[in-house]
């Protein structure tokens, strides 16, 4: 694995369902050993660029290049993903989850799912039905962030959290994400995550508006990101209901 | 370790606000000279900020002289004195033109500020 080459490229990407075009010619690197913040409103194409390259959804046109190479079985080993709603089978108990994971993924750290489980207080006999929707949302970060990716994408991980689970999910990504490895996390919700990224991306109607390094922009504009963001979507308010 | 705490706004690049605060633990002694500094991954998450901004950060003290790398030890706060006490009385010159700028922002002139100053002298 050459370390300069960068860890995800993105070229004249496109996607359309029927006649909307939701992704518009998206031109994209993203280096290793960052976490990258990808900005936009709701409806901006966040989701629909992480399932593109989660190879959920298929380009109208375009690439994706991850590791030097496509979109696969190799990408969906190396990516560990944090979709935007909870994927877990309710009726297992979180042992048995671990135990999935772990028959899943080769890549996945059983030891540190646990661990992470445990000081959470987590019972791992506990069937995931019977816990809040708050600790089924960590529960599932634990199970991402388990598993020894390079690329760990988390798709509105603080959507409707509590600033205190807020907190833990930070943490808990500064604290396990790999040396090496980068992580994109989407979200709209900026002013609360913007000290832990390295690099932003603000998208809208499915285009790239720009891409920057985090402390260089505030330099720029004697701003935080989020009053950046504030400012660059003022101007396109009028156009839609925001 | 003495407890290292960190306050950041968003509005200014984190790193230079950790360059700040960390020189300021440094030349108050908090971070006595010749200590060991925490491991980045440490610093990271007291601070809640990238490892990379905290990088960033470690090296601008490194240029700075006030921190150094001892090979696969760690960072140490630099044992000169002299350097320390310069940047010491850099951050005291420093504070003062500020005072003396938002006195002047709300309309004060020289004397009238360093006549504040001597009042407050005389509150002690």
């Amino acid at each position: 694995m050459s370390n300069s080459q960068p860890l995800l490229i993105c070229r004249d990407l496109n996607k359309s369902f029927g006649h909307t075009e939701i992704l518009k010619n998206i031109n994209l690197e993203i280096p290793r050993g960052k976490i990258v913040g990808l900005l936009g409103r709701n409806g901006a194409g966040k989701s629909t660029l992480i399932k593109l390259i989660n190879d959920l959804l298929t380009p109208t046109s375009g690439e994706i290049i991850i590791d030097g190479g496509p979109v696969g079985v190799h990408s969906k080993e190396i990516i560990a993903y944090l979709p935007e709603r909870t994927y877990l089978d309710k009726k297992l108990t979180i042992a048995q989850t671990i135990n999935f994971f772990a028959e899943f993924y080769s890549n996945f750290d059983s030891a540190k799912a646990k661990q992470l489980a445990h000081e959470l207080n987590l019972d791992l006999d506990q069937k995931i039905a019977k816990m809040s929707k708050g600790m089924q949302e960590k529960l599932q970060l634990i199970l991402v962030l388990s598993r020894n990716a390079d690329l760990y994408i988390l798709d509105e991980p603080l959507g409707g959290v509590d600033p205190a689970t807020r907190d833990y999910i930070l943490d808990t990504i500064l604290s396990n994400f790999r040396e090496g490895a980068s992580v994109i996390i989407s979200t709209h919700l900026i002013s609360d995550i913007e000290r832990i990224l390295d690099e932003v991306i603000f998208i809208d109607h499915g285009e790239i508006i720009l891409t920057d390094d985090a402390d260089k922009l505030r330099k720029k504009h004697h701003a935080s990101i989020d009053e950046i963001f504030r400012q660059t979507f003022k101007a396109n308010v009028s156009s839609d209901n925001y | 370790m003495p407890k290292l705490n960190f306050n950041f706004t968003s509005d200014r690049p984190i790193y230079l606000q950790l360059v700040e605060q960390l020189t300021l633990y440094i030349v108050s002694g908090k971070l006595p000279p010749g200590d060991k500094l925490p491991p980045i991954r440490e610093l990271a998450l007291r601070a809640k900020v990238n490892p990379n901004t905290i990088q960033r950060a470690l090296t601008e003290l490194e240029d700075q002289r006030l921190i150094y790398t001892e090979r696969t030890n760690g960072k140490f706060v630099t044992q000169n004195i002299k350097l320390i006490t310069k940047y010491r009385e850099q951050s005291a010159y420093t504070i003062t033109q500020q005072y003396f700028q938002t006195m002047a922002n709300l309309g004060f002139d020289r004397k009238t500020t360093i006549n504040y100053l001597k009042k407050e002298k005389n509150h002690e």
